[in-house]
């Protein structure tokens, strides 16, 4: 159990999120807006990449990363946010469903 | 997300105030929303809710969809006084979702045996909170039955405006603190504030019973933010 009253800003998304454009990158932040059943992380949680396609946080219990990082990069190249969905439903499950059966909405958008 | 919107909220999250980040999806739009802050209609009425629960969620209002993300402070609770209430208390409130820290001057009541796996200060609650300053996410209950020891902690935290201030004791010894407190330039509206007898009235006897009691009104007090002050406008 977490606890610390402060941030954790080491591991903080939207802390290295912040770091990373002060440093000058190109940076996407991911938000679960939206889960429906057994979902692995709450909503609100936070992914952030960068556009050389490093993350920090997650969205998902490490089932639906990948596929988030790639559309992420292309959110900061187009600057269109997008909104993603995951679940065991999709045709694409046994790639990047969600094994727990839940599923998940998440939203994509670039920072600046 | 808008940079200068993202540097705002980390710090407040740094500061622990909340805040509410309300993101419209249809265009991407976002702003920061603090506590306090007004805001008209059904978004309005949604925004308290999430400050309110700290629940994050997706709503439609004004013919669009909005996400509100709620980033709430960690709500901690600081006990004065290492006794045998602070004992239970220590352990069911860190179940309960509130890490507690204990501070008690009194270094035989302080000490690791009695209260093992505590973040505990034996040091007057002056020095440890000067280091650590109480905040509107802070409860704090005052359990010592010991003017030179409880006065001041209760005192700043009717000044931080903790959501939660308790002080043990008789009703007839609250009345002698009243008087204390007011020679200490606290205003009667803050000391109304003080929930004393301490804990919810559940007929609490043995010192465990009395710490359900006191985490029952924290819990309540905290749930309940905001709720006295709409009230008191309306």
């Amino acid at each position: 159990m977490d606890e610390s009253i402060y941030l954790d800003e080491a591991r903080d998304p939207l802390i290295i999120a912040e770091g990373w454009m002060k440093d000058g990158k190109d940076v996407a932040i991911a938000t679960v807006v939206e889960t429906w059943g057994s979902a692995p992380r709450p909503v609100g949680s936070h992914l952030v990449i960068d556009a050389e396609g490093n993350f920090h946080g997650s969205v998902s219990g490490g089932c639906v990363e990948g596929a988030v990082v790639t559309e992420a990069i292309d959110v900061i190249d187009s600057g269109k946010a997008r909104m993603l969905e995951f679940g065991v439903a999709d045709e694409t499950a046994w790639q990047v469903g969600l094994s727990c059966g839940g599923r998940i909405k998440v939203y994509v958008e670039r920072l600046g | 997300m808008d940079p200068y919107v993202l540097k705002t909220l980390n710090e407040e999250r740094r500061a622990r105030r909340a805040a509410v980040l309300v993101t419209d999806l249809g265009d991407g739009r976002d702003r920061i929303v603090r506590e306090g802050d007004r805001v008209a209609g059904e978004l309005g009425a949604a925004i308290a809710s999430a400050f309110r629960t700290g629940n994050s969620r997706s709503v439609e209002a004004e013919g669009r969809t909005f996400f509100l993300n709620a980033h709430l402070p960690r709500p901690r609770l600081v006990v004065i006084g290492a006794v045998h209430i602070s004992q239970a208390l220590a352990p069911m409130a860190r179940i309960a979702g509130y890490p507690v820290e204990i501070v008690d001057p009194r270094t035989a009541f302080a000490t690791p045996e009695r209260f093992p796996d505590v973040a505990l200060h034996a040091e007057w609650p002056e020095d440890v909170l000067k280091r650590e300053p109480l905040d509107s996410y802070t409860a704090l209950a005052a359990v010592t039955h010991d003017p030179k020891i409880d006065d001041f902690a209760l005192k700043a935290a009717l000044d931080a405006r903790c959501f939660y201030v308790g002080a043990l004791g008789s009703r007839k010894t609250h009345a002698k603190r009243v008087e204390r407190l007011l020679a200490m330039g606290a205003g009667a509206d803050q000391i109304a504030r003080i929930h004393a007898p301490i804990g919810l009235d559940i007929g609490a006897a043995s010192p465990a019973e009395i710490a359900v009691a006191v985490l029952a009104q924290t819990i309540h007090a905290f749930r309940s933010r905001g709720l006295e002050s709409k009230g008191a406008v309306a």
